[in-house]
């Protein structure tokens, strides 16, 4: 579409809406699936699980649902992302179904099953109810509010409860919710339509040093604002992982709204001093960073709280898969502590190989890649901001979590998109697949007539 | 906004291809260290993936290491030793982390990790079949390891008996006691083996220690027949009646102690024939013809026996020497197996079959018969000469010496009726120790050696006036009986 000449009349549609080839790619997802569920059985005892059909027959009515309700109320919508989002999502279960077999507590496909049904009714309604996305502009400040409310959440008295160590998560009848999760679409939301408003403000120049403008101090106050409440979050619900994934989009976006480089700057001190003061004050953020060092000294392994050895159990996995993997079901999960959760990836490193972590990360690339293009070519500020942010916040989190586990960074608490065990995270990135899927849709969308060459224009030049 | 965007789009690229670039260091650069670990118990595991190959005696019909399929998923196969404490010195153990004895040499093929076995491995990891290892078949005769187990084991001694087949080099028996169990040491538990590992490190008897190969004793008076060789081979108009001096105390230069012969007994009348010293293990002789030979000469003849040398083996062992070369008297006491000389019983049963054998010295073996997972045979014994020791003339002249040994010497306690049987005994001062070591080397029958033997019996197990004769030759009778008997 980029190479397209602009010189030359528009004589064919600019876009088409592919439901064929995406139609054919869903299958193809569901094919993979299942065939990894099948492979799993073959690894495990030599058969095909009794329940390869009707699973991934379950599996694939659901998406065709998916598929059915973005056909009819978001036609223009970008044709990868939901067969894309339908094989990670696909795989988690698996690798899930996988763990399971090794009767590890906790791992339950069963479960994750459900809530991907619910992660696809969520989509579906989210769907079918927000017609036009800029309507959430309007309630910039209602989702403010509710984002910092679920943030809070877990600190309140009865409501929150705190599991290994973290306070992120509130009680609801039998089931525990992650309320961070959604309080990170809501945050996104918020920041795009307070920036959109803003941002002209935000943009004047204040004083000049060393080549960078700064921003004017009063202007400072909402990047102190979250850098004190991702403080907050890091302090009061030791969940390292939450607050740098706000912190970062909120930078992020900041830089796509006003261009402004000193932004970032400010961010990654702010970031620097925030880190180092918590390292200071807070016994398990300085555990981090020496677990992240040297993981491998006796003394952080054997430490019992804050050590090293979910991390090396977790990198002897990812060392053991060579190239190719030891196939699915032939590896040893139940030797990380946990690892249908955070170290879900380990696994894959170990039974799929350098060759399924590659391609599993080249998928979500491919995710946030379509997402960052819908911002694009979105037609308003709102819309690029919002699409923008939530395509940086799925690429932060894989980033961060994935680099955790892969001690490229010191690891935080954070789930693996679509892949980690976990209802509140699939509930909530299913949402924010909706959300793209929307404005891809409305950016997609062949303007009326009347104004087609200026739309046109207004695409090819960008 | 686009172009913050795009630069947006370009962090989100370097992200993931830090990602990716990580992922790949972990898989190209680290995974070797990550596979080492002794905490990944990955490596662990993967000992119990593997259909193990058996290791028999007897051509298969008798099963030593067995492999176990429990159908367990983490530790499918386990090892078993069907009669371990008699063969512990022998086959080893697998143990989770490490591995000892047959085990241990054969380690490759056993787990088909052998590049002879890469065909079958290839299929087998084509058709997702287990890998399998190939089968090792050894030399020893079960039924003359047993009499040889259960008598020294009866007689509640520590001690070695090794014996070979003197044609081919094949062992025969080889027990050494005290032992162990090493079933207690395959199972699949770190935590428990260590533990029952430490145990048997730290008992004082040392039952983990293979007598026959992995330490050395002085031989004594059963290393009269190297200085013997030496003395015939010196000068080939000597033979058995040439006479030797042989007084009751032989004068030491430079010392004021003498060499007295055992006991402080007279050795005839004081001139004897060599054969004659030979019988009755006299000491003055032998020093005299050390000392006369010099250190040189006897550390010539030991090394044509393979003394000096690390013998070339399937399990390890010890290193064996004569002792470095010392003032006059030292050599009259290195010739008659005391001072500084240390021998290994493969070391002295090596002497006899080289006697045994016209002379020739051959490779010791463990090793019948290596089979892969198909049944074709990778490997098989042939019997590998490794030196020419002694003149036949010379080894001929040695067996009938050694034949009086036993018919009218020191070794009557090792005559089988029926058979000739050839043998020196061995009594030999264990340090400042007041009991001594009780040695018998020998070989049976006489006129076609079917068998060559070295029993040891360890200072201190079998009270202080253990002799070669008492103590070592009965026990060394039984063995060579039973082998003559399974042939």
């Amino acid at each position: 579409m980029t190479t397209a000449p602009v010189a030359e009349a528009p004589a064919v549609p600019m876009t088409a809406k592919r439901r064929g080839a995406q139609l054919a790619m869903l299958a193809f997802a569901i094919v993979v699936v299942m065939g990894a569920y099948a492979s799993v059985g073959l690894g495990l005892d030599g058969q095909i699980p009794s329940g390869t059909f009707t699973y991934g027959l379950g599996l694939a009515a659901l998406m065709f649902a998916a598929y059915g309700v973005l056909a009819k109320w978001a036609p223009w919508a970008d044709p990868l992302l939901l067969p894309l989002v339908t094989l990670v999502n696909g795989l988690g279960l698996v690798i899930i179904y996988r763990i399971e077999q090794t009767g590890q507590g906790g791992a339950s496909a069963t479960n994750q099953l459900m809530w991907t049904a619910l992660g696809v009714v969520m989509f579906s309604a989210t769907l079918i109810v927000l017609k036009d996305h800029r309507a959430l502009q309007r309630l910039t400040y209602t989702m403010g509010f509710i984002g910092l409310g679920l943030l809070i959440m877990p600190l309140l008295p009865f409501v929150g409860r705190e599991i290994n160590g973290a306070r992120i998560w509130i009680g609801v009848g039998p089931f525990t919710i992650q309320p961070a999760e959604f309080s990170k679409l809501a945050l996104v939301i918020f920041f795009a339509g307070y920036l959109v408003a803003k941002r002209d403000v935000l943009a004047l120049a204040g004083r000049r040093l060393l080549f960078i403008d700064l921003p004017r101090a009063r202007d400072l106050g909402p990047v102190l604002a979250t850098w004190g409440l991702s403080l907050g979050v890091l302090i009061l619900q030791k969940d390292l992982g939450s607050s740098l994934l706000v912190f970062g989009t909120f930078i992020v976006m900041l830089y796509v709204a006003t261009q402004r480089t000193s932004w970032v700057l400010i961010g990654i001190l702010l970031f620097i001093g925030g880190a180092v003061l918590a390292g200071q004050l807070f016994d398990h953020v300085q555990a981090r960073f020496e677990v992240w060092l040297h993981p491998e000294l006796p003394e952080y392994y054997d430490r019992e709280l804050g050590g090293s050895y979910q991390l090396m159990q977790g990198l002897f996995a990812f060392g053991s898969g060579g190239i190719l993997g030891t196939g699915l079901g032939e590896g040893f999960p139940d030797l990380i502590p946990l690892s249908f959760s955070d170290f879900i990836m380990a696994v894959v490193g170990e039974e799929l190989g350098l060759t399924g972590l590659m391609a599993l990360l080249m998928v979500y690339a491919l995710i946030v890649q379509r997402g960052l293009r819908t911002a694009l070519a979105a037609r308003d500020p709102f819309s690029k901001l919002l699409a923008g942010g939530l395509s940086f916040i799925l690429a932060w989190q894989v980033f961060i979590i994935v680099g955790g586990v892969t001690r490229l960074i010191p690891l935080t608490g954070l789930v693996t998109p679509f892949m980690s065990a976990g209802g509140s995270a699939l509930l909530a990135n299913w949402i924010l697949i909706a959300l793209l899927v929307r404005m891809s849709d409305a950016a997609r969308r062949p303007p009326p007539q009347a104004i087609q060459n200026e739309g046109l224009t207004q695409v090819f030049t960008r | 906004m686009n172009g913050t965007l795009k630069r947006a789009a370009v962090a989100c690229i370097v992200m993931f291809g830090l990602l990716m670039i990580n992922v790949n260091y972990l898989g190209a650069v680290k995974a070797g260290d990550y596979s080492t670990d002794n905490r990944n118990q990955r490596s662990f595991y993967a000992r119990y993936a593997i259909d193990r190959g058996w290791i028999t005696a007897d051509d298969g019909k008798t099963t030593l290491a067995k492999t176990v399929d429990t159908g367990d998923k983490t530790f499918r196969y386990e090892r078993e030793y069907p009669n371990g404490r008699m063969y512990a010195h022998v086959l080893g153990f697998f143990a989770p982390e490490s591995a000892r004895g047959i085990e241990l040499n054969e380690n490759k093929l056993l787990n088909g990790s052998d590049p002879d076995l890469v065909v079958g491995r290839l299929i087998d990891f084509v058709s997702k079949k287990p890998p399998k290892g190939a089968s090792v078949d050894l030399t020893l005769i079960p039924a003359a390891q047993k009499v040889a187990y259960d008598k020294l084991r009866a007689s509640g001694k520590r001690g070695a008996v090794v014996a070979l087949n003197p044609k081919n080099g094949a062992i025969q028996v080889m027990v050494s006691l005290p032992t162990y169990d090493p079933n207690e040491l395959a199972i699949p538990d770190r935590g428990d083996v260590a533990k029952a590992y430490n145990k048997l490190a730290k008992d004082d008897t040392d039952p983990l220690l293979n007598r026959v190969t992995e330490k050395t004793y002085p031989p004594g008076s059963t290393f009269k027949v190297v200085t013997a060789a030496a003395f015939l081979e010196a000068d080939r108009s000597r033979d058995p009646e040439t006479t030797v001096p042989a007084p009751q105390v032989l004068d030491l230069p430079d010392t004021t102690a003498g060499l007295p012969n055992y006991g402080g007994a007279a050795c005839g009348s004081g001139e004897v024939t060599l054969r004659f010293a030979l019988e009755r293990s006299c000491n003055t002789p032998f020093g005299q013809m050390g000392m006369d030979l010099g250190w040189e000469k006897m550390r010539e003849e030991s090394a044509k026996f393979g003394i000096g040398e690390p013998i070339q083996f399937d399990l390890p062992t010890a290193d064996t020497t004569i002792g470095p070369e010392e003032e006059t008297a030292a050599l009259a006491q290195l010739s008659i197996g005391q001072r500084n000389n240390q021998q290994t019983p493969l070391q002295m049963a090596q002497i006899a079959s080289a006697i045994a054998n016209s002379g020739v010295l051959m490779k010791p073996t463990l090793i019948n018969k290596i089979t892969d997972p198909g049944g074709s045979v990778i490997e098989e014994l042939k019997g590998e000469q490794l030196t020419e020791a002694l003149s036949g003339e010379v080894a001929d002249e040695l067996k009938q010496m050694m034949v009086s040994v036993i018919t009218n010497g020191t070794g009557t306690g090792a005559q089988i009726p029926g058979v000739t049987v050839a043998g020196k005994t061995g009594t030999a001062e264990a340090g400042d120790a007041p009991a001594p070591h009780a040695w018998f080397i020998g070989f049976a029958p006489a006129e076609d050696p079917q068998t060559a033997i070295c029993v040891f019996i360890e200072a201190g197990s079998a009270g202080n006036d253990a002799t070669g004769g008492g103590t070592a030759a009965p026990l060394a009778r039984d063995v060579m009986q039973a082998v003559l008997e399974a042939k």
